[in-house]
């Protein structure tokens, strides 16, 4: 944050419009992160209000979606930003978009939830996706923690952690595979289940692209599709450079 | 669509974004002006302090910076404008095409033939449309009225102005709107060739509709011209220039790529003054 020098700027009236931009995001953040927090915690307990709760909540964050999108339209319509302010307003017009893709994920496993529920647990507890869920929620905590106290090589932890998930929604799919063969009455279930890990896997690949956006926030930098190695290097010259 | 509409869209469309690839680099240009060591004083104030830079050819490159930051005295070095005050003085080298202009052998009107000059404020003669673009012609004893005539209808067009005066070309400049005579004294300006283009401001008292035709001019003419534009108006030269210098109390703070300067500036200093922060 103090790297942006936010509150520089020779219109007072600028400085809070970027400052009340920021703050809606990291509100957003706050809501997304909560409801998927919640869409496990419904998943671990079986519990179908707290579910029912999630599904409720993503109206919200769509709102604040749009309410952003508004807000950043403004701000570019009547202030022309450039340079840091303009990558500011352009990392959070994407990093929303992802933000609001996690909520309906978030939604749409309080809705697979709901369905579970209705039949009976089976002896693993799911804990399998409870674990790749506290995992991706791991992340996107790290990434919008980054990306609010502007530490562009959260990337390189998150593009790393992104590699790890997939590998454990591979092993998961496999689990799950076997279940479906051993007795055809459970597939229905573990379907369910396996479209959960599947929007556990897209939370993990949402929050590496906030990281991304973190990196060309900071740093001007378009590392999307890059590798750990070809971001850290890229960071670590730029420091060597400074 | 009429005209206006035509010209705004197409000053934005291919205005903004082709001959524009950020792939711009400075070592890939040919060079017509050549900055050394450049230090200049108006009686004991240093105006401007060592600057070198590279202007390429056949660009647009805007000077920005706060007033009184020296960027209206560097256009002027570059067609000698400033011999004209007497306390000014100048160290350090100046080469148009690789030859020192400030050589006691430079003939300083041919030398301000091949740089072009355009103000702020419209400045036409008290003379008819048709005089003011013939008239520099006249001074190099051209007498021929076709070849006048040819010269000042291309000029005319060049600066997109033809169809608005070709009527009326015996009528007086001063009658033209601001606009008008803007394009005017651009298509005097470039009736006699030059190969530079300097402009001063040269939108900054118009309206907004005659500043995209200026813009879009500018765009058309760096086909032929090296084009140096000083502005106030950040927009402004993030829409009409490939490259941009930022200036401030008479060094030269940053030059580079103009959308590499406004998207994401090697100095804090740029940094604070085109996101209108203080420093």
């Amino acid at each position: 944050m103090d790297k942006l020098y936010l509150d520089r700027h020779i219109s007072g009236q600028f400085n809070k419009e970027l400052e009340e931009l920021r703050n809606k995001v990291m509100t957003m953040g706050g809501m997304v992160e909560e409801m998927v927090g919640n869409a496990l915690k419904a998943l671990e307990d079986y519990d179908s209000e707290l579910a029912a709760a999630v599904v409720e909540a993503d109206q919200q964050v769509n709102e604040l979606e749009k309410d952003i999108d508004e807000h950043a339209n403004l701000i570019i319509a009547r202030r022309q930003p450039a340079a840091s302010d303009l990558r500011l307003v352009i990392s959070i017009i994407k990093t929303i978009t992802d933000l609001e893709r996690v909520g309906d994920e978030a939604e749409h496993i309080g809705r697979l939830v709901i369905r579970l529920t209705e039949a009976d647990r089976p002896s693993s507890h799911y804990r399998e996706l409870i674990g790749l869920g506290s995992h991706v929620r791991t992340m996107l905590q790290n990434a919008l923690d980054g990306f609010a106290r502007l530490v562009p090589e959260t990337a390189v932890y998150l593009v790393r952690e992104d590699k790890k998930v997939d590998q454990e929604y591979e092993s998961i799919l496999r689990q799950y595979y076997s279940y479906m063969v051993e007795d055809p009455r459970n597939i229905r279930r573990v379907l369910d289940a396996i479209w959960i890990a599947r929007s556990l896997e897209r939370i993990g690949d949402h929050a590496k692209n906030i990281g991304e956006y973190t990196i060309y926030l900071v740093e001007g930098k378009d590392m999307r599709h890059a590798s750990p190695e070809e971001m850290e290097s890229q960071l670590s010259e730029d420091s060597d450079g400074s | 669509m009429n005209e206006q509409q035509q010209s705004l869209t197409h000053g934005m469309g291919a205005g903004m974004f082709e001959g524009r690839k950020s792939t711009l680099s400075l070592s890939r240009e040919d060079i017509t002006i050549q900055v050394k060591d450049l230090n200049l004083f108006y009686g004991k104030d240093q105006a401007l302090k060592n600057v070198n830079l590279q202007i390429p050819s056949k660009r647009v490159t805007a000077f920005i910076g706060p007033s009184g930051c020296g960027k209206s005295t560097l256009l002027r070095c570059f067609n000698r404008m400033n011999d004209l005050i007497d306390i000014c003085r100048i160290e350090g080298a100046i080469e148009l095409e690789g030859r020192e202009i400030y050589d006691a052998s430079v003939d300083v009107p041919e030398l301000r033939r091949r740089v072009g000059m355009v103000f702020q404020k419209p400045n036409p003669f008290p003379k008819s449309i048709y005089e003011n673009i013939a008239y520099g012609l006249r001074l190099q004893g051209v007498k021929s009225r076709r070849k006048l005539d040819q010269v000042v209808e291309q000029a005319l067009r060049r600066a997109a102005l033809w169809d608005e005066v070709k009527d009326r070309l015996g009528d007086n400049a001063l009658g033209l709107s601001g606009g008008q005579q803007q394009r005017l004294v651009i298509a005097r300006a470039i009736a006699i060739e030059p190969e530079v283009l300097l402009l001063d401001e040269p939108a900054s008292a118009l309206d907004p509709i005659s500043t995209a035709k200026i813009e879009e001019l500018i765009y058309e003419l760096k086909e032929e011209y090296t084009i140096m534009i000083v502005t106030h108006n950040m927009q402004q030269a993030a829409r009409v220039s490939d490259y941009t210098a930022y200036m401030y109390m008479g060094e030269m703070i940053e030059f580079g790529d103009t959308v590499k300067v406004f998207t994401n500036p090697s100095q804090k200093a740029t940094e604070d003054y085109i996101t209108g922060r203080y420093g």
